[in-house]
């Protein structure tokens, strides 16, 4: 370990709002690049599935 | 086929949306266990346990977001570009796919890079931009980026965007060698001797096995973004084939 | 044109090569005839690039000493951006009457074709802005011994400008909107063009020697002149073919 405490961990050594920061937008690019194509997948899945059926009917 | 023989099998396997589709299928699982435990690794290591840099201290620290972005970025782009080039001269329809689904996350990966340069400028140099050569590059790089999805958003034919974004993509990977090098002749023509960010000299072990881990941790998450979003495009452009049709009704 | 037919024996097509000037020299001589006939489209870029380097000194300030430092960067900018107008209707009426899918479907080699019309381009905008450019140095206070550097550098960056942008004018062609998708494809692209244009001029106005710059400038015309065509063809075809 390179800190003392948790609050000097939190900190930084002062720097603390530039290092989280970056960790934050790392998380959330990580994020939106997972669940935007599962979220789009989810979307093809039941448009699909509603064709098949109307297809089905017809 | 005779006469193709030089060309290894799975090559020709590739080529089949369907094969290929079951095949991410089965490697998916494997790369979110290794991206997640390599990343998660990777930053606590880097968070906690590499010791600060001397001169910069702990916002030091932020290498371990920036460089692995960067050469993911970068690497993105030569992805797409060779995954086009696949495309335009087998007319292989999962190359044009791949090519299609790298522009959108290397885009993202190069505004990460973009984005922790920035911040990571503003201890270091005090100030939140700086025209830095590899910032500047990686700015320009995300221009191509940009290009390119518009290119394709702005054609309405799959076929056609795919070849055109192709081409594009080539004709970038040929220039990036040349934007990089006048980006850097340029920068040391207007400011020499700045504070180079991440060229020192002997890094210590402590410090860049866990940029290691995390670097390979981001292919390992590129990779899995890579394969979700295929596999929707394979759904997508197959869904009047009939392994669709019973994958969605099954 | 019409001395070339379709070659069939390897001796004519022999010859075919070596009788290169045909499609050359009949592309160059219609596109220079066609633009001669609507003379609007040979001065806007011209009137446009005056126009932009008029909004520096009214935008930022007349100083002349402030003026003579961004000269250089100004001047380039502005030869940039009236490129850059001029390149969409470079294929687009080709493509509208269906020249394009003709020549296409010729048996000219579509190298030297491309190759012909990027020149014609060329020799309408981008020599009469090289030609121009002295004027706006001297309004924006360039210093005199900047001047041959100005030229010097225009005359060997622009054929590059036009080479590179003439890929985006060909991806873009058979698009409606193409104008402003144009400049996000190629202005990337010019970067290098730029930083090294604009270096060359205020090393002339330092007075370092010039030979680096313009070395520079025309390696990567060379290589533009090599390249550029092929991925001009390419873009073509898929864009008509679509």
């Amino acid at each position: 370990m390179s800190f003392e405490s948790f609050a000097e961990f939190i900190d930084m050594g002062g720097h603390g709002l530039y290092v989280w920061l970056s960790y934050a937008i790392a998380l959330v690019v990580i994020v939106i690049n997972i669940v935007n194509p599962l979220m789009y997948k989810r979307h093809i899945f039941t448009e699909q599935a509603r064709r098949l059926r109307r297809e089905k009917q017809s | 086929m005779a006469d193709k023989k030089w060309m290894p099998r799975w090559f020709y396997q590739l080529a089949s949306p369907r094969w290929c589709y079951e095949i991410t299928g089965k490697l998916l699982p494997l790369f979110v266990i290794a991206a997640i435990l390599l990343l998660v690794t990777g930053t606590v290591w880097a968070l906690a346990f590499a010791p600060a840099d001397y001169q910069q201290g702990n916002s030091f620290r932020i290498i371990y977001i920036h460089v692995p972005s960067s050469i993911l970025a970068q690497s993105c782009y030569m992805l797409m570009a060779v995954a086009g080039a696949i495309g335009l001269i087998w007319k292989m329809k999962v190359a044009d796919m791949v090519a299609k689904c790298c522009a959108p996350i290397g885009a993202s990966i190069a505004v990460l890079s973009l984005a922790t340069g920035a911040i990571w400028g503003k201890p270091t140099w005090g100030s939140w931009w700086v025209w830095d050569a590899r910032l500047t590059s990686m700015l320009i790089l995300f221009f191509l980026y940009l290009g390119i999805i518009a290119l394709n958003s702005a054609i309405e034919s799959e076929r056609t965007a795919a070849q055109s974004t192709a081409v594009l993509a080539l004709v970038g990977l040929v220039n990036i060698p040349i934007i990089k090098y006048s980006v850097d002749w340029w920068n040391t023509l207007h400011q020499p001797a700045t504070f180079k960010l991440t060229e020192r000299p002997a890094m210590p072990a402590e410090m860049w096995v866990p940029l290691l881990v995390m670097v390979i941790g981001f292919y390992c998450f590129f990779a899995v973004a890579m394969m979700l979003r295929l596999r929707n495009e394979i759904i997508q452009r197959e869904r009047r084939s009939s392994w669709v049709r019973d994958l969605i009704a099954g | 044109m019409n001395d070339s037919v379709p070659n069939q024996s390897t001796e004519e097509s022999m010859v075919h090569v070596y009788k290169v000037d045909g499609p050359f020299w009949g592309a160059l001589k219609r596109d220079l005839l066609l633009s001669y006939r609507r003379k609007s489209d040979l001065v806007n870029p011209l009137i446009f690039f005056l126009m932009v380097a008029t909004l520096f000194p009214l935008g930022v300030s007349p100083d002349p000493t402030f003026l003579a430092d961004v000269a250089p960067g100004v001047v380039w900018v502005a030869a940039l951006l009236a490129t850059l107008l001029s390149m969409d209707s470079m294929f687009r009426s080709d493509f509208e009457d269906g020249t394009l899918e003709q020549i296409l479907l010729s048996p000219q080699p579509l190298y030297l074709v491309v190759l012909a019309k990027v020149l014609a381009h060329w020799m309408l905008t981008g020599l009469p802005l090289t030609l121009l450019a002295p004027v706006l140095g001297v309004m924006l206070f360039l210093p005199g011994d900047g001047m041959w550097g100005l030229v010097l550098s225009l005359l060997l960056g622009t054929p590059t400008l036009s080479l590179v942008g003439a890929i985006g004018a060909a991806l873009t062609v058979g698009l409606r909107k193409g104008g402003v998708l144009i400049s996000l494809l190629v202005l990337p692209l010019y970067i290098p063009v730029l930083i090294f244009g604009s270096a060359a001029v205020q090393g002339a106005v330092t007075g370092l020697p010039l030979g680096g710059y313009l070395a520079i400038l025309g390696a990567m015309l060379s290589l533009g002149l090599v390249m550029a065509p092929l991925a001009i063809g390419a873009a073509l075809r898929i864009s008509v073919s679509g």
